[in-house]
């Protein structure tokens, strides 16, 4: 049994090790502990205050330079209930101008949160306050104050797109350590797309107070704070005064307007109606204001200008047909067609209005015949025998134009509209079971399609730009640092640029004699436009107007939808043409045309004055 | 007498005094860590101090009960056990839920088990169990290979748990083979290893190429005996370092987490960070260093006591050690931890059975691994890997783990004492 072990001299090297550790450690400790004083607090059991610094948050201009959105001080009284003891709360509810009950009841409810870390005792309290308080605060053990901004907005317009603050939510926190409870984190619009450019960075200074809360100076010659960093400076691509513009013409009214610069897919405006002033949602009226937003019929929050995506485009629609049909070669700027009041294929009909006939290309945009597009569309996706071939084919040149796609533009929420897949088709009527007169709808742009007023925008642009379009995008530079990613790479359709030609002069000729939009021209400006109409199976249709301008040099392109408006002509066609004037003169001088649009109310048709 | 045989016949009361010391010391510094005006009851079972103290009666019940097993059971059954703690760690990997990102918790009614814990008690057992084996020498192949293969299994295991940190513990065995007759040059070249892996760290491979070659030059110039077969041998080992210096490259930055990469980056001193990754330090250093000679006093603590300390229950629990009880505190954890182990250390080296010899090696070295890292890691020298300081930090799994391992342990010295008779 006995078992004389072998390396029995091993132990001492092994114990050796235990003693090195032991004594390297004691060693450092006392080091740490004893010599090193800078760790070390005075007797009276000082303690260390962390305050966190807000960063401004960075501001945001628009593409002239006017600021649209910049911070004011604002003050949250703060308190660590485990150090407020004995402090005179009748003085402090003077001072603070709240009842005994009030203070209980925050007394108890910081309690409940946490014992020992900071939590608002009062927020955003005022200046005058705040200078009295700031006086009296070492009486008040436990409170300290913290200096917050808040969001402001001189200008109350688009809401929308700029978005809004708010404390981060329990999901926030929980997702992302650099958010603390009460921390302000961006909500929606630009806000919250570029959260991390706009936030800066906290910084940290840790202090050491006495037991009355009086601060005693830095700690460790601040060899733990951390400064914070401003956010960054956003330069928007929107026109102020253009959007606000569009605000007021789309007053009384539902809908979306979406202007854009084609040369760079800049956003010069994007108007959701009805809007709202974005300094409702800031400070403490912010809850009670969203609450009364949230619950508006009208549905204000919801950007239409980016979300409304169950509409059809209606006959601007044609032109993309017409653009396709030549494309794939069934149809040159010669092509004529007769219209019978209509489209007829068998016992199918689809009606048309009274106008001039045969005509050609040109002269079916001006008329937006749809016997015309009837046969131009029946021909594309017939050109190979097998309709869902010519379908696809179709299909995959429409998408060019970013409908049917999300352009993951810098807003947070955007919708994909609809352009349907011939797996759609096969789902519904079997495989490859289908013909063209089956989906002949969209050639007059009805039917399965649906387009955001974005997406109607930006297909306005690529027909400025003859075939091509950058993303839209809302902010051109940061901190003066131009943007240079995806929104700078040139986006090109699969349409030869020669074939837009005669599409443009057709929609030059909508602003002429006969043209569906001749009521709304301008003198000296040379528009190209397209009236459209969304159906609308649940009451009045939706008015539809694409536009840009000039013709030869484009400086501006945009879509109009106004919910439950009607024709393209009624509504939409006057707001897309004052739109046009406004930016390209900086004035509006067509009275007959402005004012019936701003009496118009089509939320309320009982004070209604039709144009 | 000599028939009435007390099952607390032969024990060592130092160690069972010092276990009892430090169980007791660590539950008044968790108890200082929660400590707060609402809940005042030491009793209060939704306080961590209180879950604690039934945790200590339950650890000392367990240790009760080997004390009444049979001191053959354990060398006896100690390949099943390991078999048994395999399994158990295999099935975790898949019904474990995620706790902060690791699977490696087992819910048992209302209560969490770490099955990780007691992989180490199993892998002692069975690597004693496997090093006594009559005729077994650790300078052959074999045995080098077989005992690698019983740490590596659970390691490997663990480290699929996503639980890097009990993971290393294996690596302490390392020191237990060595006492059975493992090469020193083995631990040397580890040591080496764990060199050239931190500057791998801390330079570009390009560097690494220039000082490795020069290194490898000066050797060649050094050599009397310029031969081409030198030459070639000093190129072939550069290649091996190299590749050795390539991977650690790419393991730093295509297998690591930003995070871990910081880490690292960190306690290299290569990035300072005081808010971000070194925060927990740099809040525990402040902890520690501001309790000076005597401490603030039970309760008194500040730092630990307003949340700046994270995890200051589990693996920073030493920091309400060195904030209320100062280098005084600090200076008696320390000697009591070096005393426990030396303790074991002194009495496994008495052991006739090779078997209770090598396991209590492997105790020793456990608690040695997991007190270098753990209050390294308080005090800046160790970077953080969350393992708890045994006895101290707050968890049923974990002081259960290491009651079982140590009062094995004093039930085999026991019980060699009892054969005696
Ligand atoms: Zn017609």
């Amino acid at each position: 049994m006995s078992f004389q072990s072998k390396h029995t001299d091993r132990m001492y090297v092994v114990m050796g090790i235990v003693l090195l550790i032991s004594l390297t450690f004691l060693g450092r400790l006392f080091y740490v502990q004893v010599i090193d004083k800078s760790y070390q607090l005075s007797a009276d059991n000082n303690v260390l205050r962390y305050e966190t610094e807000f960063p401004a948050r960075g501001r945001i201009y628009d593409r002239d330079g006017r600021l649209l959105v910049y911070n004011e001080a604002a003050y949250d009284l703060m308190i660590i209930p485990r150090q407020a003891t004995s402090i005179d709360t009748t003085e402090l509810c003077r001072i603070l101008n709240i009842s005994k009950e009030d203070f209980i009841r925050k007394m108890d409810k910081a309690k409940a949160y946490s014992w020992r870390k900071p939590t608002i005792f009062e927020k955003q309290i005022s200046t005058i306050t705040y200078a009295e308080l700031q006086e009296k605060l070492y009486r008040f053990s436990g409170f300290f104050v913290q200096k917050r901004t808040l969001r402001k907005y001189p200008e109350p317009v688009a809401a929308h797109l700029l978005g809004y603050v708010g404390e981060a939510s329990q999901t926030k926190l929980d997702e992302d350590p650099y958010y603390k409870r009460g921390d302000y984190v961006g909500i929606s619009g630009l806000e919250k797309s570029y959260e991390t450019e706009l936030r800066g960075q906290k910084g940290v200074k840790v202090i050491m107070v006495d037991v009355f809360n009086r601060p005693k100076g830095s700690y460790k010659e601040g060899k733990y704070d951390t400064v914070a960093v401003a956010g960054k400076t956003l330069h928007a691509s929107i026109d102020a005064e253009l959007q606000a513009y569009g605000e007021l013409l789309m007053q009384n009214k539902t809908g979306g307007i979406v202007a854009l610069e084609p040369s760079t897919g800049e956003i010069l405006a994007l108007v959701s109606a009805p809007s709202f002033d974005p300094n409702l949602l800031v400070g403490r009226v912010r809850s009670d204001n969203y609450r009364m937003l949230q619950a508006d019929t009208l549905k204000p929050l919801f950007n239409r200008a980016l979300m409304s995506e169950q509409n059809p485009p209606g006959s601007t629609f044609k032109l993309i047909n017409a653009l396709i049909g030549q494309q794939v070669g069934v149809l040159n700027e010669n092509t004529t067609y007769r219209c019978p009041r209509g489209y007829v294929s068998g016992s199918f009909r689809m009606g048309c209005h009274d106008h001039r006939s045969p005509l050609n290309l040109r002269e079916s945009i001006q008329h937006s015949c749809n016997a015309y597009y009837g046969n131009v569309f029946r021909n594309i996706i017939d050109h190979t025998g097998k309709p869902w071939e010519g379908f696809a084919i179709w299909r995959k040149h429409v998408v060019s134009f970013g409908l049917g796609t999300k352009f993951n533009t810098d807003l947070p929420i955007e919708y994909a509209g609809i352009v349907p897949t011939n797996e759609f088709y096969d789902k519904h009527y079997g495989k490859n079971h289908w013909k063209s007169l089956t989906i002949i709808s969209m050639a007059i742009g009805q039917g399965e399609l649906g387009t955001t007023p974005l997406q109607l925008a930006n297909m306005t642009a690529a027909i400025a730009n003859r075939g091509y379009y950058y993303p839209p995008h809302l902010v051109t530079a940061i901190d003066d640092e131009p943007i240079k990613n995806r929104f700078t790479e040139k986006q090109f359709t699969t349409i030869d640029p020669k074939y837009f030609e005669p599409v443009i002069d057709g929609m030059a000729m909508v602003f002429e004699q006969g043209g569906t939009g001749y009521r709304s021209r301008h003198d000296s400006i040379v528009m190209c436009g397209k009236t459209g109409t969304a159906q609308n199976p649940h009451g009045e249709d939706h008015s539809i107007f694409i536009c840009f301008a000039p013709k030869d040099d484009p400086k501006i392109a945009l879509a109009v939808f106004v919910e439950n408006g009607g024709g393209g002509s009624k509504y939409a066609a006057p707001i897309a043409s004052l739109m046009v004037e406004k930016y390209l003169t900086d004035t509006v001088a067509r009275p007959n045309l402005e004012k019936p649009i701003l009496e118009a109310n089509l939320i309320d048709p009982s004070k209604n004055v039709a144009p | 007498m000599r028939e009435q045989r007390s099952i607390f016949d032969g024990i060592d009361w130092v160690m069972v005094g010092l276990f009892l010391i430090l169980v007791f010391m660590g539950w008044i510094n968790i108890y200082a860590a929660v400590f707060n005006e609402e809940h005042q009851s030491i009793l209060d079972s939704t306080q961590r101090y209180g879950k604690q103290l039934f945790f200590i009666v339950f650890a000392i019940f367990v240790g009760l009960v080997i004390m009444l097993i049979d001191g053959k059971f354990f060398s006896t059954f100690a390949l099943p056990i390991y078999g048994l703690t395999m399994l158990l760690l295999v099935v975790v990997l898949f019904t474990a839920r995620d706790v902060a990102g690791a699977r490696s918790w087992i819910d048992i009614g209302a209560f969490k088990l770490q099955p990780s814990e007691f992989a180490k008690y199993a892998t002692s057992l069975a690597l004693a169990s496997y090093l006594s084996t009559i005729n077994i020498r650790m300078d052959e192949l074999k045995t080098k290979l077989v005992a690698t293969l019983i740490l590596v299994i659970p390691a490997g295991l663990i480290l699929l748990q996503n639980d890097t940190g009990s993971m290393l513990v294996f690596g302490a065995f390392a020191l237990v083979m060595y006492r059975e007759g493992l090469s020193g040059n083995f631990l040397l070249f580890g040591l080496a290893m764990a060199v050239l892996f931190i500057f791998a760290l801390l330079f570009t491979p390009l560097t690494m190429l220039i000082i490795l070659g020069s290194i490898g030059l000066v050797v060649f110039l050094f050599q009397r005996r310029k031969t081409w077969k030198l030459g070639l041998s000093i190129g072939a080992v550069l290649m091996v370092l190299m590749g050795f210096v390539y991977s650690v490259d790419y393991i730093f930055n295509e297998v690591l987490e930003p995070h871990q990469q910081v880490r690292i980056n960190v306690l290299l001193g290569k990035e300072d960070d005081p808010k971000g990754a070194g925060y927990n330090v740099n809040q525990s250093k402040i902890a520690i260093g501001s309790g000076g000679f005597t401490g603030k006093g039970f309760l008194k603590g500040t730092q630990t006591k307003y949340d700046f300390v994270p995890e200051q229950t589990t693996d920073f629990i030493f920091c309400t050690v060195g904030e209320e009880w100062g280098f005084l505190g600090t200076f008696v954890v320390i000697t009591l931890f070096a005393a426990l182990i030396l303790r074991i250390l002194f009495i496994a080296e008495r052991q006739r059975s090779a078997f209770t010899r090598i396991y209590g090696y492997c105790v020793a070295s456990i608690f040695l691994f997991h007190f270098m890292i753990n209050i390294g890691m308080t005090i800046g020298l160790m970077p953080v890997i969350g393992i708890p300081l045994p006895f101290f930090s707050y968890g049923g799994s974990s002081l259960l783990g290491f009651t079982i391992l140590l009062f094995t342990f004093i039930k085999l010295d026991g019980y060699r004492l009892q054969q005696l008779r």
